[in-house]
């Protein structure tokens, strides 16, 4: 732990745009509105799985007001993916702007580009398409079988890295990692169990749905704003696609209203970017909400096994095994990394394991695409491992607070995991770890709960006799911070005549506060006051490069960037200040937004160096830039409890209480570390108690709206504590930070099957657990 | 949008303005076409509030009233709440709480919390979630909107 005394940072600072954004000045994409402007309507495929024969749309072009209809007809087939990452991409190459092949309902069939929304909605119902409807593949679960419908069998989908695919076995991610041999490990076992869980699809349901502006600029150049995580990669794919110069694209990004992963995909950009190239006029799509569940991308849902050999005497694990089945859906965005991170940011937990085999499918089906959501993988994989940990140490008769006590990974352990499996080419990263507060986030969580009062208390003779039942369960959680080897944040920072500064920086902001805390690694590194940095963020023509907001990396990997920039300002505002004060540069330090003499009086405030130099005398721009690339993904931690009441006879779960602790190294903003928590567990607890996608027997998504896919309101929470452990300190970390936005969705689909246990002594196993489900598994 | 056929005059946030609009647009398009970008669109179905406007002081969908219905009422906006020439202290209060994160429903919550806050000053825990329950928010979990609510209500009461 550093022991340095911050002025700006792990202090509460006010969020830069938040009160721009609680007037409502600023401006979301949907909020561009420019003259002549073009609107695109999309046609969607009524089927699950069809082949157009023909599509004609001369109805459709006849009508007054349609400016231009894209389709497969006219659009040149270039097969990409819609996953907006790093290049090359380690996700399939299997789709296609507009294809003749339609793989679930909702598939892009056609685009009209009209006057107005009306007219384009309109000329969507005159377009005639003639489909041979095909026998859709509806359960992915039977997607390996043999003489299992293959949902892509044209012959240039593919891998552009050499990784496994084999779309004659539906299989768009095949992953696998061995440690030690896990067979051997079971047989030498005293005891073992096998555990299976399903995991459902979600929508990430930011309130904002998916939008994109794109304009001809005075040069000819096309600027896109739109709603993405990922402007970098919104802008290399779209021009990849459209095969437009990546010099004529300027992306920007405006605010953002919430992401969780589901912006992390190419899917509005490439429909204005063809309308405007095309036509030289503005144009807007906005995603209607039910666009945004049919056709934006879902958390994929797993179908996870489990197998563990341990020693009942003492708990020790011989040998794991997970077997992880991935419902990709119609395309494979995300499948590879995803499952990858099934296992690293879950397996590491209990690290004494010799032998684990870890065995990931991500399969096509003919359903909704999936793609990044918050949690990544490991929401479904804790569904699985947190409740295994909770089976062993029950049968063992041990504590499971006891249990990760003694084996869980701590600061100076590593797991063989994390060296295993990577993302794209690169493998894993070798990591021992650095800071872990694990111990710590469950005495805090543990204690505010009462766990170990409530523990004892809920018992079978508690609950004997009663209609409600009480249980209280706990699990811990890691994830990660930034990919190792591949993800690279850049900054810029300049300085103003006043002594502010421009920080001009690749990561995107959206809505976490990113640009305020990036502001605050500014200020403490060079001891000036947080409102003197003037953010600008991710505009791909004003602002250096970044990958983006995903795989929780912005504070660790941006923030980083950002420090290394401020350090270079900081050693020539040294140099102009000691000029000023004829000293020499190692006379002289930064206090309080001045420059003064080391054990001295002479003092020159940064307004003074501002303006001297830039008007005075050996006159520059004090200026600089800093890129970074991480070498390891350091885990946040953190410990979940539930407290759950079981109505036996309706088979409601209400949560009594949560509370959770988690250590995300230095918190650079700590009323933001928790906003961030907060927002992860409640979107946690609805994704266990309510939200998934459901489906008829034609593959029609039968909730695609706020009023059929319920998520959870103000009424709805519990009384939670969420809490940030002080005082963690990760070496690796801008000024001590890791991540901490994803990790929290992690928690409480295990911890409330576990408190499930602890109160009905049965294994919830498939999410959501509505009443339905939880009746049925204790009439079992 | 400029095209619009009907010209009409509104009450909008204390101010007589001419909306051009057609007969059949809701009240969120008819604002959103003419400027009214705080107003939000995040479903068109009446279920996530961000489109909340208030109709003579009451909180209201806009997707879900044809804007020729409001033309006798007074519609209030988040920039009717408060804006910079004159910020409002629930405005302050949500940027203080931390309960702005991406910040696109919040202009919702800003119009809901000020009809809660005049019809009750005093509101406990219990009577913020329910007022709140017609607006949605995927970032905060609801913790630091609450917080902002009781926040804005303290400060009210001592000015």
């Amino acid at each position: 732990m550093d022991k340095r005394k911050f002025k700006h940072i792990n202090k509460t600072t006010l969020k830069k745009d938040g009160l721009g954004l609680a007037i409502g000045e600023n401006k979301f994409t949907d909020d561009y509105y420019l003259p002549g402007m073009l609107h695109i309507a999309v046609l969607r495929s009524p089927h699950a799985y069809a082949k157009i024969k023909k599509l004609d749309d001369s109805a459709a072009r006849a009508l007054p007001g349609v400016v231009d209809i894209y389709s497969c007809n006219n659009i040149k087939r270039i097969m990409y993916t819609t996953a907006g990452q790093g290049y090359p991409e380690p996700s399939a190459y299997d789709c296609v702007l507009f294809n003749d092949t339609m793989r679930y309902v909702g598939d892009q069939a056609a685009a009209v580009v009209a006057e107005s929304p009306d007219i384009a909605e309109e000329a969507l119902k005159l377009i005639k398409v003639d489909y041979e409807v095909l026998e859709p593949l509806l359960d992915y679960t039977k997607a390996l079988d043999e003489g299992a419908v293959r949902v892509h069998t044209e012959p240039d989908a593919r891998m552009i890295i050499p990784m496994p695919y084999d779309a004659s076995k539906n299989t768009c991610a095949d992953i696998k990692a061995v440690v030690g041999d896990f067979e051997a490990g079971l047989k030498k076992a005293k005891k073992q169990f096998t555990f299976t869980t399903e995991s459902q699809s979600a929508s990430h349901c930011a309130l904002e749905a998916h939008s994109a502006v794109a304009w001809i600029d005075e040069y000819g150049r096309m600027t896109i704003v739109s709603t993405s995580q990922v402007p970098w990669h919104a802008r290399r794919i779209t021009a990849m696609i459209l095969e437009i110069p990546v010099r004529d694209v300027r992306v920007i990004k405006p605010r953002i209203g919430g992401g969780f992963g589901g912006k992390q995909e190419i899917i509005v950009e490439p429909l204005v970017g063809l309308a405007t190239w095309r036509t030289k006029r503005p144009s807007k799509i906005t995603f209607s909400r039910r666009d945004v569940f049919m056709s934006g991308r879902r958390r994929h849902g797993q179908n996870n096994t489990v197998t563990i050999g341990y020693d009942p005497a003492t708990g020790m694990i011989d040998a794991l095994r997970v077997y992880a089945l991935e419902n990709a859906g119609a395309y494979g965005s995300h499948a590879v990394t995803i499952l990858t991170n099934t296992a690293t940011k879950v397996l590491p937990m209990i690290n004494h394991v010799p032998n684990i085999e870890f065995i990931g499918k991500g399969v096509y089906a003919n359903l909704q695409v999936g793609g990044a959501y918050r949690g990544y993988g490991a929401t479904e994989g804790c569904f699985t491992y947190c409740q295994a940990i909770d089976i062993l140490a029950h049968d063992i008769g041990m504590d499971p607070v006891e249990y990760y006590r003694k084996y869980a990974i701590k600061s100076g352990g590593t797991s063989e995991i994390f060296a295993k499996l990577g993302e794209g080419t690169e493998g894993g990263a070798e990591m021992t770890i650095d800071s872990c507060g694990l111990i710590k986030a469950m005495e805090m969580a543990g204690s505010a709960i009462k766990w170990e009062e409530k523990r004892k208390l809920y018992t079978p003779e508690y609950n004997k006799g009663k209609r409600v039942w009480r249980g209280i369960g706990m699990t811990c959680l890691l994830q990660g911070s930034a990919v190792p080897k591949v993800d690279m944040g850049s900054a810029y920072i300049k300085m103003n005549d006043d002594g502010s500064f421009n920080l001009h920086l690749g990561a995107t902001d959206i809505g976490t506060g990113s640009d305020t805390i990036m502001a605050q690694i500014v200020a403490e590194e060079l001891d000036c006051p947080v409102e003197n940095i003037i953010v600008l963020s991710s505009d791909t023509d004003l602002t250096p490069f970044d990958v983006g907001a995903y795989a929780s990396s912005t504070t660790y990997l941006s923030g980083e960037a950002v420090r290394k920039a401020a350090v270079m300002v900081k050693e020539q505002i040294l140099h102009v200040g000691a000029e000023m004060l004829a000293l020499s540069p190692e006379d002289v330090e930064t206090l309080d937004n001045k420059v003064v003499q080391k054990g001295g009086e002479k003092f020159k405030t940064f307004a003074d160096i501002g303006t001297y130099s830039l008007y005075t005398h050996h006159q520059l721009q004090i200026q600089g830039f800093g890129s970074h690339v991480v070498d390891k993904s350091p885990p946040p931690f953190a410990a979940h409890f539930a407290e759950i009441e079981v109505d036996t006879e309706t088979g409601d779960i209400k949560v009594l209480e949560y509370t959770s602790a988690t250590d995300c190294g230095t918190a650079i903003n700590p009323l933001f570390a928790e906003g961030q928590v907060d927002g992860a567990v409640v979107n946690g607890l609805s994704y266990a108690l309510t939200e998934g996608y459901i489906y008829n027997d034609k593959g029609v998504l039968r909730n695609p709206s706020f009023t059929t896919y319920k998520i959870y309101t103000a009424p709805d929470i519990p009384p939670m504590k969420n809490m940030i452990v002080p005082d963690s300190y990760e070496h690796s970390g801008p000024f001590g930070a890791k991540s901490v936005s994803e990790l929290g969705i992690n928690g409480p689909m295990p911890v409330i099957a576990n408190a499930f246990f602890n109160a009905t002594g049965k294994r919830l196993c498939k999410a959501p657990f509505t009443p339905e489900y939880v009746l049925s598994v204790l009439k079992d | 949008m400029a095209d619009a056929k009907i010209r009409e005059v509104f009450t909008v946030n204390g101010q007589e303005v001419t909306l051009a609009l057609e007969a059949n647009d809701t009240l969120l398009t008819a604002l959103r076409n003419n400027g009214y970008t705080e107003v939000k669109n995040g479903c068109s179905e009446g279920q996530c509030g961000a489109c909340i406007v208030q109709l003579d002081g009451r909180p209201v969908n806009s997707c879900q009233a044809l804007a020729l219905s409001a033309k006798k009422k007074k519609i209030t906006t988040s920039k009717g709440i408060g804006n910079y020439a004159r910020v409002s202290v629930i405005q302050e209060a949500y940027v203080e709480a931390g309960a702005v994160q991406c910040g696109f429903c919040i202009p919702g919550f800003i119009v809901t919390t000020d009809a809660l806050l005049r019809e009750n000053p005093n509101p406990s825990d219990e009577e913020i979630r329910f007022y709140l329950s017609g607006n949605l928010c995927r970032c905060t979990g609801y913790v630091k909107i609450i917080d902002a609510v009781k926040l804005a209500a303290s400060r009210m009461k001592k000015a």
